[in-house]
C-alpha cells in the first residue's frame, strides 16, 4: 500500500471523503445560518444579520425550563444507568453464571425494538397502573434505553483487562470493596466516562419516549418538536440548537485536550 | 443464647455461600438492572401483547379476549401496506447508508495514517445537533424556498421552484440516510481496523489483484461490522416517527405514524398495540432472515 503518499496527494478516496463530509455537514450548517437571519421564515433569500433570536432565546422561560429539565434528566439517567451498567458488566464478565446469555439478551432488548414500541408499551402499563405521567416516567424510560448502551461500553472495557490484577488485590489482603475501588475502578474509569457521556447524550437528545411519557413538564426535544410547528418560535430554537452545538464542541475539544495532556482515555471506548 | 449462636452461624453460612457461589454473587450484582428491566421492559411488553387482544370502548377497554384487532389489521389494506412500505423505506435507507459509509470507513481505516481520531470526530460532529433539528434541516434543503430550489433558481436552471423534492418517500430515505450516517461508519470502521494487515499483504503476495484481495479478504472480514451497521440503522428507522412526520407528507407515512395516531387522534389503544405487535414480529422475522442470509454467505466465502 502507498505508505509514502503525502496526505495532500488526492486520490479517489480523498475526494470521496470530502464529498461525504459535505453531505453530512451541509444540511446541518444551514441551521446556525438561519439563527442569524433577520426573518422569522426559514427560507431563502436571506434577509440580514441579526442577533435578536439569541436575545429571544434568553428571554424564553418555557424553552429554558425545558432545557433545564433535559439536563437534569440527562445527568440523573447518566449516573444511574452507568451504575446499573457497571454492576451488570461486572457480574457478567467476572462470575460464571447459569443463564448468562439469555439474561444479557433480555437486558439488550431495548436496543432491538423500535423506540415508539417501547414508549407506547410503557404508556399502557403506566395507564393501567394509574401512575401519572411526569418527568420521572420520562427518566425511567431513558434509564431503560441507556442501561444496555452503558453495559455494552463497560463490558468491552472489563473484558479488556486482566482478571488476575483483581485477584492480586484480593490476595494482598484487600477486601472486595477496596479491590474494586483501588484496582478495578481506575482501570475501568475511561469506560465509565465514555458511558456517562454516551448515556447523557442519548437521554438529552431522546424525543419519542419523552413525547409519549411526559405531561406538562417538557424536555427540550419535546419543546423543539412543538416549536417546529409554530414558525414564530422556530428561529430562537435554531439559536438554542447552535448554542448547544458550540457548547458541546467546546466540551469535546476540551476533553480531547485533557486526553492528550496525559489523562489517557481509550479512544475506542469513547466511540 | 443458643438462639444467638445459631443465628450468627446461619449468617456466617449465608456469607460463606455468598462468597463461594459465583452465580449468587453474579445475580446479586445484576439484580438492580434486572429488576428495572423486568418492571420497565418485560411487564410493559406483556401488557402490550395483552392489550392487543382487547377492544376500545370510548375511554375504556373491553377486557375480554378478541382477535378483532388482528382481523382488522389483515382486512383493511392500509396497515399491511404501510408496514411493507416502512420496511421498504428502511431497507433502502440501510442499503444507502451502508454503501455510502463503507468507502469512508475504509478510507479512515486504511488510508489515513495519522490523526484517525480527528477524522472520527469530524464525522460525529454533525450528530451533536438535535436529531429533530437534523431532520428539520432537510426541510430547509428540499423545501419550496429551500437551499436546492433557491440555488438552482439563482443559477438560472429553474424559473419555478420544484415542489416534488419534499414530502415523498424519497425525501424520507435521504433524510434518514443522513441522520443515521455515523451509526453505519463507526461499526464498519472498527471491523476494518481489526483486520490483520499481514493478511492483506499475503493476498497481494500470492498474486491477487487489489480488487480481488478486497473481495476475498477485506470484505468478508469486515462483514461483522457491516451486519452491525445494517441492524443499527434498520431497526430504529423502521419505527421512526419524526422523519416521516416532518418530511414524508401523506405519501411518506410509515408504521410509526399509524401507531402514534392510534394513541393520539384515533384513540384506539388496543389497535395500536396490535399494530405494534405485528410490526415487532415482522421486523424480528426480517432480521432473522438477514442474519441467516449473511451467515450462509460467510460460510460460503470462508
Amino acid at each position: 500500500m502507498n505508505t509514502n503518499r503525502p496526505w495532500w496527494r488526492l486520490d479517489g478516496f480523498y475526494i470521496y471523503a470530502v464529498l461525504y463530509l459535505t453531505f453530512i455537514y451541509l444540511p446541518v450548517l444551514f441551521l446556525p445560518l438561519f439563527s442569524f437571519n433577520d426573518s422569522k421564515y426559514i427560507a431563502f433569500p436571506l434577509k440580514g444579520f441579526t442577533l435578536k433570536w439569541y436575545e429571544a432565546m434568553i428571554n424564553n422561560p418555557p424553552m429554558l425550563s425545558a432545557l433545564m429539565n433535559s439536563i437534569k434528566i440527562g445527568l440523573v439517567v447518566a449516573i444511574l444507568s452507568t451504575i446499573f451498567g457497571l454492576l451488570a458488566a461486572k457480574a457478567v464478565t467476572r462470575y460464571r453464571m447459569p443463564g448468562r446469555g439469555p439474561v444479557v439478551g433480555f437486558i439488550m432488548i431495548p436496543l432491538v425494538i423500535p423506540e415508539i414500541i417501547l414508549g407506547i408499551s410503557l404508556l399502557i402499563l403506566l395507564n393501567l397502573a394509574d401512575i401519572p405521567l411526569s418527568l420521572l416516567t420520562v427518566g425511567f424510560a431513558h434509564l431503560l434505553l441507556c442501561v444496555p448502551f452503558s453495559m455494552l461500553v463497560l463490558v468491552s472495557r472489563m473484558e479488556g483487562f486482566d482478571k488476575s490484577m483483581e485477584e492480586a488485590g484480593l490476595d494482598l489482603g484487600e477486601n472486595a470493596w477496596m479491590t474494586f475501588w483501588r484496582v478495578t475502578f481506575p482501570i475501568v474509569l475511561p469506560g465509565i466516562i465514555a458511558s456517562l457521556l454516551l448515556t447523557f447524550t442519548i437521554s438529552f437528545d431522546e424525543f419519542v419516549l419523552a413525547f409519549f411519557l411526559s405531561s406538562i413538564d417538557q424536555t427540550l426535544p419535546v419543546y423543539i418538536w412543538s416549536s417546529l410547528r409554530f414558525p414564530s418560535k422556530l428561529p430562537s430554537t435554531l439559536a438554542l440548537g447552535a448554542t448547544i452545538f458550540m457548547a458541546s464542541f467546546i466540551v469535546v475539544t476540551f476533553a480531547e485536550w485533557v486526553r492528550r495532556g496525559g489523562v489517557r482515555l481509550d479512544s475506542t471506548s469513547g466511540i | 443464647m443458643n438462639n444467638a449462636v445459631t443465628l450468627s452461624e446461619t449468617r456466617l453460612k449465608l456469607r460463606k455461600l455468598f462468597l463461594k457461589s459465583e452465580p449468587v454473587r453474579g445475580y446479586t450484582l445484576l439484580s438492580p438492572t434486572l429488576l428495572a428491566m423486568i418492571f420497565g421492559l418485560a411487564m410493559p411488553l406483556v401488557v402490550l401483547f395483552t392489550l392487543s387482544f382487547w377492544l376500545q370502548e370510548y375511554l375504556d377497554f373491553i377486557r375480554t379476549f378478541s382477535l378483532a384487532n388482528y382481523l382488522e389489521f389483515f382486512q383493511k389494506p392500509i396497515y399491511v401496506k404501510v408496514l411493507l412500505k416502512s420496511i421498504r423505506i428502511s431497507g433502502m435507507v440501510t442499503i444507502a447508508t451502508v454503501l455510502l459509509a463503507y468507502p469512508m470507513a475504509y478510507f479512515i481505516a486504511f488510508r489515513v495514517k495519522s490523526n484517525k481520531l480527528i477524522w472520527l470526530i469530524l464525522i460525529t460532529v454533525p450528530f451533536w445537533t438535535s436529531y429533530l433539528l437534523r431532520v428539520f434541516a432537510w426541510k430547509i434543503m428540499l423545501g419550496y424556498n429551500g437551499v436546492i430550489n433557491s440555488g438552482l433558481k439563482s443559477l438560472g436552471f429553474l424559473t419555478e421552484p420544484l415542489a416534488f423534492l419534499l414530502y415523498n418517500p424519497t425525501s424520507v430515505v435521504i433524510t434518514l440516510a443522513h441522520a443515521w450516517a455515523a451509526f453505519a461508519i463507526l461499526p464498519i470502521y472498527v471491523s476494518l481496523e481489526k483486520i490483520d494487515r499481514s493478511l492483506l499483504e499475503a493476498g497481494r503476495d500470492l498474486g491477487e489483484s487489489a480488487w480481488m484481495t478486497f473481495l476475498r479478504v477485506t470484505l468478508p472480514l469486515s462483514l461483522p461490522g457491516v451486519i452491525a451497521a445494517s441492524l443499527l440503522v434498520f431497526i430504529p428507522t423502521v419505527g421512526d416517527y419524526v422523519t416521516p412526520s416532518l418530511v414524508g407528507g401523506p405519501r411518506g407515512i410509515m408504521i410509526g405514524n399509524l401507531i402514534q395516531s392510534m394513541f393520539g387522534q384515533s384513540q384506539n389503544w388496543p389497535m395500536g398495540a396490535a399494530i405494534s405487535v405485528m410490526s415487532m414480529f415482522t421486523v424480528a422475522a426480517m432480521i432473522g432472515l438477514f442474519l441467516w442470509g449473511t451467515h450462509s454467505y460467510r460460510k460460503r466465502v470462508a
